[in-house]
């Protein structure tokens, strides 16, 4: 018979039934850009970690040179190379070696087919040293005519730049759409305002303080943010569970496994609560301001 | 307690609908406010229950001046004041009761009491079995009679009253009066806008009468014509 209920009117305009469809909307496309993120971070580390801590010195084998000829080359790389800040070793590598290397696309006795196969030099570098590679390639093609540096590097810094800025705009789409809430939830506020205006002027006239009126409003934004909260984040684990059921399936790939980390997981989580916040807090700042123009 | 000096009022950018509006009404008294209809009563009752400024002159509510004070304490004057809207002003989405216990929940009231003086006020205004019905299935006379009980269910220092008996019968008129006449007694201030002259000729209480914005008469019995 008697009940707690809002002062205010439910659902009389129809932006209050879209909100929940429009934040989940947000949440939703907020997740996958998180997602997004967390995957391109994952390649981003894979990446870095394979150009980090080494390089590969080819020293292509020169005409008419015999085996002697050869050793006098690779000696001479060597001693470029460690005389080079920031190596910390270089390694030839056997022709046993180089030949188990190529042994998938030429077959068990590749030694026997005295093909002109490079030697090849692995080369450690110092942690956290840079080393000027341009320098390093002039003096090797300098002092080992055909030496060359076999690095990934220079196209590889392309590819993380890209994908550093994918994360970037990742980032940014996700900080968008919260304001993009944001600016929803204000509209949505507004309108439910001048619905219900008139039941805002009795409780104002009847002594309700502007944050009892805030908190009808906020009330509402909430219940209405979470709903579609929850949806939204409900579609997101659909779908990124679906892609990462799709990607495990792929061998050889470039993407690393997907590595489910506890704050990617969290941070799923958090987006509905996000929803609700920006939604609570705007809705509070949206109604407070309009109720300090009254007297 | 409700005091108006030089008061002006307007709507906007529009010219003045009240000018010059001075007088004094001491605690507990009551007034009538009359004049015809355009006269500018609702906007004098909208000065005085604080929904609008005047746009010069001082007016003045339980000693606070409405102009100086601050924002965060007009609430506490408005829950003094008991407001019966010409239009009844009836929230459609809720019961009569949660219409009448608006006041009291505003006010932090507990639950139990509000639930027991909301039903026992509408009972008294012949609503007992209407406890549950929204406004929309209520006839004018029964939401002018949830309206009145929810101005008067805080026991309000000053009861403002536009037009009160104007959607009811003859006889619910005289319980409605009779209600005001008790919290008179009890101390309440009230002001009674209405241009039934049969009320003001039958209770015989001071008149004020608003004649083209301007207060044209103050008549206090106690102190003659002003």
């Amino acid at each position: 018979m008697f009940a707690q209920r809002v002062a205010l009117a439910p659902n009389q305009d129809g932006t209050s039934r879209l909100l929940p469809w429009i934040i989940g909307l947000m949440v939703y496309l907020a997740g996958l850009a998180m997602s997004a993120t967390m995957v391109l971070e994952q390649v981003i580390d894979r990446w870095s970690a394979g150009l980090k801590g080494s390089i590969t010195v080819v020293v292509e084998p020169s005409a008419n040179s015999g085996d002697r000829k050869a050793e006098a080359r690779i000696k001479t790389a060597l001693s470029v190379i460690l005389t080079t800040p920031g190596i910390l070793s270089a390694t030839p590598l056997a022709y046993a070696d180089v030949a188990e290397l190529i042994e998938p696309w030429l077959g068990e006795d590749v030694l026997s087919l005295d093909l002109p196969i490079p030697r090849l030099i692995d080369v450690t570098l110092e942690p956290n040293q840079k080393i000027d590679l341009a320098t390093l390639t002039h003096r090797l093609e300098t002092a080992v005519p055909g030496a060359q540096i076999d690095d990934h590097k220079i196209w590889l810094q392309g590819v993380l730049r890209l994908a550093r800025t994918a994360e970037l705009i990742a980032i940014l789409v996700v900080v968008l759409i919260a304001a993009a809430a944001g600016a929803t939830v204000m509209f949505a506020t507004r309108t439910g305002l001048a619905v219900q205006c008139d039941v805002i002027e009795i409780l104002h006239l009847i002594g309700a303080r502007d944050a009892y009126i805030a908190r009808q409003f906020q009330g509402k934004a909430v219940s209405l943010a979470l709903w579609g909260g929850l949806l939204g984040l409900f579609l997101t684990g659909l779908t990124v569970l679906g892609l990462w059921l799709l990607a495990r399936d792929l061998e050889g790939s470039l993407l690393p496994t997907v590595r489910w980390s506890t704050p990617f997981i969290a941070g799923l989580a958090i987006l509905p609560l996000a929803g609700v916040v920006i939604a609570s807090v705007t809705a509070r700042l949206t109604v407070m301001r309009h109720l300090s123009r009254m007297l | 307690m409700v005091r108006f000096e030089n008061v002006g009022m307007r709507y906007g950018d529009e010219p003045e609908v009240l000018r010059g509006i001075t007088f004094h009404l001491e605690p507990g008294s009551y007034h009538f406010l009359t004049g015809q209809s355009g006269a500018g009563k609702s906007s004098l009752l909208r000065l005085m229950y604080l929904a609008h400024q005047p746009s010069h002159g001082k007016v003045s509510i339980f000693n606070h001046d409405v102009a100086t004070t601050p924002r965060k304490e007009l609430p506490n004057l408005r829950r003094q004041i008991g407001v019966v809207f010409q239009n009844f002003q009836l929230l459609d989405h809720l019961s009569a009761m949660d219409n009448v216990a608006l006041p009291l929940r505003i006010s932090g009231a507990r639950r139990e009491p509000i639930q027991e003086h909301v039903a026992e006020l509408l009972t008294w205004v012949g609503l007992g079995d209407h406890l549950d019905a929204h406004p929309r299935t209520l006839s004018d006379g029964e939401k002018q009679r949830v309206a009145i009980a929810r101005a008067v269910i805080n026991r309000p220092s000053l009861l403002l009253a536009d037009e009160p008996t104007g959607s009811v019968d003859q006889e619910q008129g005289s319980r409605i009066l009779r209600l005001f006449e008790e919290l008179n007694k009890t101390g309440t201030t009230i002001v009674l806008a209405t241009y039934d002259h049969g009320i003001i000729e039958q209770y015989q209480h001071p008149v004020l009468r608003i004649e083209k914005g301007t207060l044209s008469l103050f008549w206090d019995a106690t102190r003659g014509k002003k």
